[in-house]
């Protein structure tokens, strides 16, 4: 390291371990910083902290029962994880859905969506130094929609609700007339967090051209999701690929201007109002009949691999997947979007300040447990 | 552009790339596969979303699967690359696609692959001192926990 020796006073880069244990890294991630006073001149990741070997495993465990293991990747958007898997499986089978099953997944997606969201803008606020209000406010409204899943499915964070062919239950009685009640309730609670924070001042100054992410880095990065469109790409799987029903509903993809973390938060909040729309669409227009379609208790897909992803909270989502005609996949891989969304934070936090980094590690809303798998 | 237009434009390009039966991913040679990328990287196809790289050991062969995007033109390529067992190297794609780092040393950390030209080929979801490549067919370990019988 460079040593200035001057008269009395001198000064050296040094290096400072942020995490393994650290709040604002939202998990186990490590970030070995050198700096030069308050400013980051290299930052280093060290990932893995939560490495369950979930590839291996499924290696060693049938189609059916890798679906809980899914739950445990992306631990704030289960729904979402149960569905990319099992919506790969059903393309090596070559499965046709009822309507109805597509429009309750595209319902639970959404909500927890939303769910995922509300911790997002929660922690990100409070990684800024709101401290506990909004985070308080968004769990608030978090707890309705977790709520509901108990009703749908009796768990609260590891669902395990969508399974292959459909999903476990049909929607009982009475959750249709909750989740328009929910709508109803959430939508001026969004408004709201734009009168709290988006437009505050403190919060602007913490986020406003922080972590700018140009277009182009973001794609040659292969950053996705929320993080991509604040970045001004347009480019939503749910409309551009659409998959289940997405192209029957009508919600717009909002998108960014500049790149930077506020940029991000608001693509964000935005995103809540849509999926709510999704919601609405869905539950008023939700065709009757069974959601499963009978696969049987074996599941032996044809010796075949497909790649399917699709678009979760925090970016897409995707499954490849092996089989060799036996109960087992022969190779499973999963390709996390927060995976590739931390790989351009060294990138983005060279030459800011070390309180930064939490802004900017926040507005990319990562997941450890989907990092390291 | 459909999957057969670009399968065709890329073969008349480099002939000696070939299409795997029953899906419609496409084989490079090892050697050429700096070259196919490149082409790939910029128009016309412009694929530039390196979204997923991953390998599949088959034993007598290990498997490398690109799967690549295109946000301006909205289409997909899954190119594959097949290595023998004996020389477990190929080129790095991370001068070409940033995201080609992680994805490589993923991949190198799992199945042992090296990835000649990689700026920073280290492990990366396992501990740097671990010994073996966990995602290989062969990798034994004794907590490894046996198939469930059904």
């Amino acid at each position: 390291m460079d040593t200035q020796q001057t008269k009395d006073i001198y000064t050296e880069e040094f290096l400072m371990n942020m995490g393994p244990q650290h709040p604002s890294t939202h998990g186990v991630l490590s970030l070995e910083l050198k700096l030069d006073g308050e400013f980051i001149r290299e930052c280093t990741p060290h990932i893995g902290y939560l490495h369950r070997s979930m590839e291996k495993i499924a290696e060693n465990r049938t189609y059916t029962q890798f679906i809980p293991f899914t739950d445990r990747l992306d631990y704030v958007a289960s729904m979402n994880n149960n569905l990319a898997y099992v919506m790969a499986v059903e393309k090596l089978l070559n499965l046709e859905l009822p309507e109805r099953a597509k429009y309750i997944r595209i319902i639970v997606a959404e909500l927890n969506r939303v769910a995922s969201h509300l911790v997002a803008v929660g922690t990100f606020a409070q990684d800024l130094g709101a401290f506990a209000t909004p985070l308080f406010y968004c769990f608030r409204e978090r707890e309705k929609i977790i709520d509901i899943f108990d009703q749908i499915c009796g768990n609260r964070l590891t669902y395990n609700y969508i399974r292959i062919g459909g999903v476990q239950f049909d929607l009982p009685a009475g959750v249709d007339e909750k989740v328009k009640e929910f709508v109803k309730y959430m939508r001026p609670k969004v408004d709201d967090y734009d009168r709290l924070l988006t437009y505050n001042t403190i919060f602007l100054a913490r986020s406003k051209d922080i972590g700018v992410l140009p277009r182009e880095m973001a794609i040659n990065y292969s950053v996705t999701g929320p993080s991509l469109r604040g970045s001004g790409v347009k480019w939503d799987l749910r409309k551009d690929e659409p998959y289940l029903a997405y192209d029957k509903f009508e919600f717009d993809v909002p998108v960014g201007e500049n790149g930077d973390a506020w940029d991000r938060y608001k693509v964000r909040v935005e995103e809540m109002r849509q999926s709510l729309r999704i919601v609405e669409q869905a539950i008023n227009t939700l065709p009757e009949g069974d959601p499963t379609v009978r696969v049987g208790r074996v599941i032996k897909p044809p010796p075949s691999e497909v790649y399917c992803r699709t678009e979760n909270p925090r970016g897409e989502l995707g499954f490849y997947v092996v089989s060799d005609g036996s109960v087992y996949p022969y190779r499973l891989k999963i390709r996390s979007p927060s995976f590739s969304n931390l790989a351009v934070v060294p990138e983005l936090v060279k030459g800011l300040k070390v309180a930064d980094i939490v802004c900017v590690l926040g507005s990319f809303d990562i997941v450890l447990g989907e990092i390291d798998r | 552009m459909r999957p057969d237009e670009i399968s065709g434009i890329i073969r008349t390009k480099f002939p000696q790339v070939t299409e795997e039966a029953g899906t419609n991913h496409l084989i490079a040679a090892k050697e050429s596969l700096l070259e196919v990328a490149q082409y790939l990287r910029n128009p016309p196809l412009a694929l530039d979303n390196l979204h997923c790289i991953t390998a599949i050991d088959r034993k007598e062969k290990m498997e490398l699967v690109y799967t690549l995007y295109s946000i301006v033109e909205r289409h997909g390529v899954t190119l594959k690359v097949c290595l023998t067992p004996q020389d477990l190297n190929v080129a790095s794609l991370a001068a070409l696609w940033k995201s080609a780092n992680w994805l490589e040393r993923e991949v190198y950390d799992l199945f042992g692959i090296t990835f000649s030209g990689h700026p920073d080929l280290r492990r990366i979801l396992n501990p740097y001192d671990w010994k073996g490549y966990p995602l290989r067919k062969d990798y034994s370990d004794p907590q490894l926990i046996a198939k469930p019988r059904l």
